[in-house]
């Protein structure tokens, strides 16, 4: 359990109420406080009990797949190198080579261990792009446990591969028709399942957003990415990278790769959202760049909001990033000066997309592709070689259909 | 006008269960609204809860829920729901408890909100998802301005936290009939009963029981198994959005008296 600390570091949030800063918390219905103080206990109980550790490390490894590599990418470092020579040096953290694709299964397989030492046989989950779905199914399918998955009818359309996995591998997949169909509504209806469910159910949160103690529970899951990343530095060039670069929808990837770098303070740490059609439209998921401070599904965050307090339905090509809240650590993290927060156009992600897969053979997540695009802003800025690593969170193959579509139109 | 604490004592005074009919402020109208608070009112309501359309209505089931888009898809804001409020609250009895989500409330900055609601006529605050650990600032604002703060307590809440809700609670305690959202059921969980005696062994405040009760003779048992209060909602609502606003006033009217009438003693002449 975190902590206060005489000495409070900007890593060793949250505290004890689940507060990061002025942000969290626990915004829920009453019927779910008893199950996330369970789930509270649990997870402090669990996180350092050596049988548990043990089951996860075995199953990262032999399951997963980790560790990851960091792959240096070399034409894609070449496109900024500079007429004096420079040129930074980026580095891909291949959570794209993970089973299943992306970063998410990392945080499905320790929240499904969790359930199954509470005796949970039932698990619920929300999914946007699919990709937490999808983890979530396969970890079920790997424990026998029953599975349930919402997803906004428009979510499933534009990721109807990975709706097909799902399915294939045992889970049901319920549509969510209410607002857009997208990640906000597949997450309110997984939590009125999870009140309706509550003592037969655990609802594996896929990202760093929710009530406490979800955002710092999915990050301890997700933290192994920062952590190999430190290890692999330390091994191939024997120092800390100058700048972490990670796309953020609700933001897991991103404080996996972040939160052990945190009070490394000469690392830089960027966060990339969703700018769609661009930040001045109303066609948007730039969450810290564009919203302000509201509750939303369980936490203070910053959220999409209209001047009445109601949610805005955000936009993106990536159904992974087209999410009105983030999570309260980055919230956190803005406020405290500590991490920047810029965001990237649709267009500017679709021509990463691409450029990623001429450049280095990697066909990237659209998600991921904001983090690539970013590089074009801010590669000229930079004086000298850098160090950059970029969090690959996730593989392109579900919106190779996608991309295919926008692109013959356009 | 009476406070939702006096209404309360005087019905208990007279060994009385109180009818706590729920509806969504704007569906279809805010004309339609005021109707049918004034037929509430006017048919055996005691108290009345009206809730806020919300964009994310997390603890509302799917009645409530398609209301609240009907009601924002018609353009229904906040100031408006207090400007209609304004003009009816006058002349009706029961008082008026608002029901809204948190961000709506915080959006506007809190005093603001609590300062609004009871200029404009509300004596009472329900919001679903504030529990008790995150509700201090709200109620400390709300005692100073004069509106009641309700809070909830579940079957799935363990006795120290019914005895914290209980002591914290302002004007009621709204027990919650089901592990769920709203919205109707065709049975009460028999173990209400026993969170019933459950807060009783803490408190003497009032206790109103709500969600899932749709029928008078739910509205019955628990008036037998000893509530102050039975709060109806999705059924309400229901019956206001079938077919257009006069048949829908018609059938609140008849279903509101239907409900008055089963938790009604024979041996009650009068109001």
């Amino acid at each position: 359990m975190p902590v206060n600390t005489p000495h409070v570091s900007l890593s060793q949030q949250p505290d004890t109420l689940g507060r990061f800063g002025s942000f969290g918390g626990q915004y829920v219905p009453e019927t779910l406080m008893c199950a996330l103080a369970q789930l509270e206990t649990a997870f402090a109980h669990y996180k350092n009990e050596p049988q548990f550790q043990a089951e996860l490390q075995t199953l990262l490894r032999e399951y997963v797949g980790r560790a990851t590599p960091l792959y240096f990418a070399e034409r894609l470092s070449d496109r900024y190198a500079k007429p004096d020579g420079t040129t930074p040096q980026i580095y891909l953290k291949r959570e794209d080579l993970n089973h299943t694709g992306a970063h998410k299964i990392n945080n499905a397989l320790g929240q499904v261990l969790l359930a199954k030492r509470m005796g949970k046989q039932r698990i619920i989950a929300e999914t946007g792009a699919g990709q937490h779905g999808v983890a979530t199914a396969t970890v079920c399918a790997r424990f026998g446990l029953q599975c349930v998955i919402y997803m906004g009818i428009h979510d499933m359309e534009r990721q109807a591969l990975n709706v097909f996995r799902m399915r294939l591998m045992g889970a049901e997949v319920r549509p969510v028709e209410a607002g857009t169909g997208t990640l906000k509504d597949a997450t309110s209806e997984a939590i009125r399942d999870w009140v309706t469910n509550v003592e037969t159910t655990h609802y594996i949160l896929g990202s760093v957003a929710g009530p406490h103690p979800y955002p710092m529970m999915v990050r301890e899951f997700q933290r192994v990415i920062g952590e190999e990343t430190r290890a692999q530095a330390m091994e191939n060039w024997g120092e800390l990278p100058d700048i972490l670069l990670a796309c953020v929808g609700g933001g897991s990837n991103a404080i996996g790769l972040f939160h052990p770098f945190v009070d490394d303070l000469n690392v830089r740490l960027i966060g990339i959202e969703a700018a769609g059609e661009g930040i001045d439209t109303d066609k948007h998921a730039a969450t810290l760049t564009r919203g302000r401070p509201g509750v939303l599904h369980g936490a203070m965050s910053y959220v999409l909001q209209d001047e009445d307090g109601q949610i805005i339905e955000a936009h993106s090509v990536s159904a992974g990033l087209d999410y009105p809240g983030i999570g309260p650590e980055h919230s956190y993290l803005k406020e405290m000066k500590r991490a920047e927060y810029y965001s990237v156009t649709d267009q500017q992600a679709l021509d990463a997309f691409q450029r990623l897969s001429q450049l280095e053979g990697i066909i990237p997540a659209l998600e991921t592709s904001h983090a690539i695009a970013f590089l074009d802003v801010l590669c000229p800025q930079l004086s000298g070689s850098p160090r950059i690593v970029i969090n690959c969170s996730g593989r392109g193959d579900k919106d190779v259909q996608t991309v295919a579509k926008l692109l013959h139109l356009s | 006008m009476t406070s939702i604490s006096q209404r309360l004592a005087t019905l208990r005074t007279n060994n009385q269960c109180a009818l706590i009919p729920f509806i969504t402020a704007g569906d279809p109208d805010l004309e339609t609204t005021a109707a049918a608070l004034r037929t509430l009112d006017a048919n055996g309501a005691d108290l009345i809860e009206l809730g806020v359309p919300y964009s994310d209505p997390l603890a509302d089931g799917p009645v409530i829920q398609a209301a609240a888009t009907r009601a924002l898809n018609a353009g229904t804001r906040l100031a408006h729901v207090l400007d209609m409020v304004r003009d009816v609250a006058p002349d009706l009895r029961s008082p008026i408890i608002l029901f809204t989500y948190y961000n709506p409330i915080l959006s506007l900055g809190i005093e603001a909100f609590l300062k609004q609601i009871a200029d404009s006529g509300i004596k009472g605050l329900v919001v679903p998802d504030l529990p008790l650990e995150e509700s201090s600032t709200l109620i400390a604002l709300a005692d100073q301005i004069g509106i009641e703060v309700i809070l909830l307590v579940t079957p799935t809440s363990s006795q120290a936290r019914i005895e914290a809700i209980a002591r914290q609670s302002r004007g009621f305690i709204y027990l919650v009939s089901v592990t769920g959202v709203t919205g109707v059921r065709s049975q009460v969980q028999t173990r209400v009963k026993d969170v019933i005696q459950n807060i009783r062994r803490v408190t003497t405040k009032p206790i109103a029981v709500g969600f899932g009760i749709s029928q008078p003779e739910q509205a019955r048992q628990l008036a037998d198994w000893g509530t102050d209060a039975v709060i109806v909602g999705s059924a309400f609502v229901q019956r206001l959005a079938d077919g257009t606003p006069q048949q829908g006033l018609q059938a609140v009217k008849t279903f509101c008296r239907d409900l008055s009438a089963s938790i009604t003693p024979t041996l009650r002449v009068t109001r």
